[in-house]
């Protein structure tokens, strides 16, 4: 089922190969010379690049709930033909940050430790059986995808009739991991610049995880609906542009009123290393693209949209950086920068990302080969996924 | 229930001289050298502020940081005061560095099987009834040994004997919920590099704060999800069942 090929596809894959083969190099060394002699990490700075990828990763791969939920949780059915590519999306994010973590770990042999050995107390605990949980739910929910390139309709059936409690504790999951990323970082209320730390944390956390899983989609939707196919009408996707709107209006009042309730406004007024790392995060990645969706022109041009959506996803990245390194640094005396080997390990990962994306999705059937109409009901999978009454 | 053993440091009577790192490191089996700063091979050190020396070490707090956030159990809080760790257990995630309000844990960076390490308050030498080895090497008094209910007292008694020699605290009685290791000093703490603002609630408790939530989170949003769920779908039901007697524009289009 050839539907789907990559534009200048011999230059992305010269370019993954080499990015990848200098990843497995990077990751063989990391793991024959130990942390120390291939990483900047340091007890000053134990988290570092890694843990800030993991965060990136996490938030994009959000494009899986959100869109699960918006289409069989609240019925929007019209959004139903980029489900798969959400999916898709979330499924390959989860593989690789937790890919990422086994890497980061100083004793990758023990990653297993916390299937058996509890502490509940830990927020890190909470986050990994999330993360595990919500990958097996993904594993379920991207199922049929595959089931049904090899035609195998009986299991398809047997797990659509579990289908709406596992969509439901997929979102409630995804909304405890999302959120406790910034629990994290509740406990160091003494190391983390006042910019960043706030006892609402995981709210901003998540609030802006919807606002970048969403643009994700939209950066999808826009990507993929080329040669002759649309993957969303564009009145949809101005739709979705709306939803990240409000998410971006919401993240800014709850960040402001926090910095005002907590009395620590006064430190944006300040013009030091770490209040031109905030101001570029809340300019590029909240308010700019905020205001630019006010404009219905942004919203229903591929060009504004494009615009707006690659802003919000740095203005994340940077947010999510910013909270892992930046916050944390004391400038000058005590900063982070990764090392080589770190940065070839993360971007040799993400370019397995991206051609894993592109290699799935030419062979599993992602993408329906028509353009299709927004009001379509009966494909099978949809009524598996959002069962009907019986009778 | 064990009564909680502690240390008293004076940084008024510390000479600098560094005998606690030596019997430090010599109970540990830690290579020996003077280091001027905590590392994996040096679980105590003395750190020079304009002529008075600060003890660094595990403060082995009442209620630990590195105790809650460690994801399998690595930490453990004795009854009688040690904070205990095992490399056995340790995933090596370092969320215990990234956490503890003091930064006393140390990492193994160059090693390829790397460990926690930390002062873990001579725990063999305490249940054989002997004192930890710091203490024991100190020639002026500086670090005492003792019950850490009867050490609060000697250092109110020593505050009290001689008005003015020291700030009129405690460092550790109370900060962080209180640790095992407290410290008197004649000059303000934060000129000896402590982190005077960590507040006397333990830092678990910002975590617990919004850990208790969860199971709100998950039986609250279950069953709005779920609600969601049933009236989406009944008001499509309703939606074509309506448009079945009275065809709209959009419902032809559906049929």
């Amino acid at each position: 089922m050839r539907t789907f090929a990559l534009p200048r596809i011999t230059v992305w894959r010269s370019i993954a190969t080499l990015l990848i083969t200098a990843g497995v190099i990077a990751a063989v060394l990391r793991f024959t010379l130990g942390l120390g002699a291939t990483t900047n990490l340091s007890d000053e700075f134990p988290w570092g690049l890694w843990i800030g990828f993991d965060f990136l990763g996490i938030g994009l791969a959000a494009a899986g709930f959100t869109i699960v939920a918006a289409v069989h949780l609240f019925h929007a059915e019209d959004y139903e033909p980029i489900v798969r590519p959400a999916l898709l999306t979330a499924f390959i994010g989860y593989t690789l940050v937790v890919l990422v973590l086994v890497i980061d770990l100083g004793r990758p042999d023990h990653f297993w430790h916390p299937l058996v050995m509890w502490n509940p107390h830990s927020v890190m605990f909470e986050i990994t059986w999330c993360v595990i949980l919500y990958t097996t739910v993904l594993s379920i929910e991207f199922a049929p995808i595959v089931l049904e390139k090899f035609n195998m309709h009986e299991p398809i059936k047997w797990i659509h009739t579990f289908s709406l409690p596992f969509m439901i504790i997929g979102v409630l999951l995804s909304t405890l991991h999302q959120s406790s990323f910034g629990s994290l970082y509740l406990i160091v209320p003494n190391r983390l610049y006042p910019l960043w730390y706030s006892p609402l944390l995981p709210i901003m956390f998540f609030v802006s995880c919807i606002a970048s899983g969403i643009s994700m989609v939209i950066l999808e939707t826009l990507i993929l609906s080329r040669n002759g196919r649309t993957l969303l009408p564009p009145t949809l996707r101005a739709n979705l542009a709306k939803i990240t709107a409000v998410a971006l209006a919401v993240y800014l009042v709850v960040r402001f009123q926090d910095l005002i309730g907590r009395g620590d406004l006064h430190y944006m007024l300040a013009w030091n290393y770490h209040t031109i790392a905030f101001y570029f995060e809340v300019l590029v990645g909240f308010v700019c693209p905020l205001a630019l969706l006010m404009f219905n022109g942004v919203r229903q041009s591929r060009r504004g949209l494009y615009c707006v959506c690659i802003m919000v996803l740095c203005g994340f990245a940077a947010n999510r950086m910013n909270t892992a390194i930046t916050g944390m640094e004391i400038y000058p005396t005590r900063t982070y920068f990764p090392s080589l080997i770190e940065i070839l390990i993360m971007l040799g990962i993400a370019a397995v990302g991206f051609s894993a994306f592109a290699i799935i999705a030419g062979y599993l059937p992602i993408f329906k080969p028509e353009p299709v109409p927004p009001q379509i009901t009966d494909e099978p999978w949809i009524r598996m996924l959002a069962p009907e009454e019986h009778g | 229930m064990a009564q909680k053993k502690a240390l008293l440091i004076d940084i008024s009577m510390c000479i600098g001289c560094n005998a606690c790192q030596g019997g430090c490191k010599e109970a540990n089996h830690l290579p020996e050298g003077e280091e001027k700063r905590l590392s994996p091979t040096a679980f105590t050190a003395l750190e020079e502020h304009d002529g008075k020396w600060a003890r660094r070490l595990c403060q082995h707090c009442e209620t630990p940081t590195c105790v809650s956030v460690c994801p399998v159990g690595a930490f453990t809080k004795t009854a009688d005061g040690p904070v205990l760790y095992d490399a056995e257990k340790c995933i090596g995630c370092r969320y215990c560095m990234q956490a503890c309000p003091f930064r006393v844990p140390r990492y193994e960076w160059s090693s390829t099987h790397p460990r926690v390490q930390k002062c873990i308050f001579c725990y063999s030498r305490l249940a054989q009834g002997k004192q930890t080895a710091c203490a024991e090497a100190c020639p002026t008094g500086a670090t005492k040994f003792g019950l850490r209910d009867d050490l609060i007292a000697e250092a109110h008694k020593r505050m009290d004997a001689e008005p003015g020699k020291y700030v009129s605290k405690i460092f550790g009685q109370e900060d962080v919920g209180g640790t095992s290791v407290l410290y008197l000093s004649p000059v303000p703490f934060e000129q000896m590099g402590f982190d005077v603002k960590l507040g006397t609630e333990p830092m678990p408790d910002l975590t617990a704060n919004a850990m208790e939530k969860i199971p709100n989170v998950v039986t609250v949003g279950g069953v709005m999800l779920g609600g969601i769920w049933w009236i989406t779908k009944r008001r499509e039901e309703v939606e074509k069942h309506e448009g079945s007697h009275k065809p709209t524009p959009k419902n032809q289009d559906q049929k």
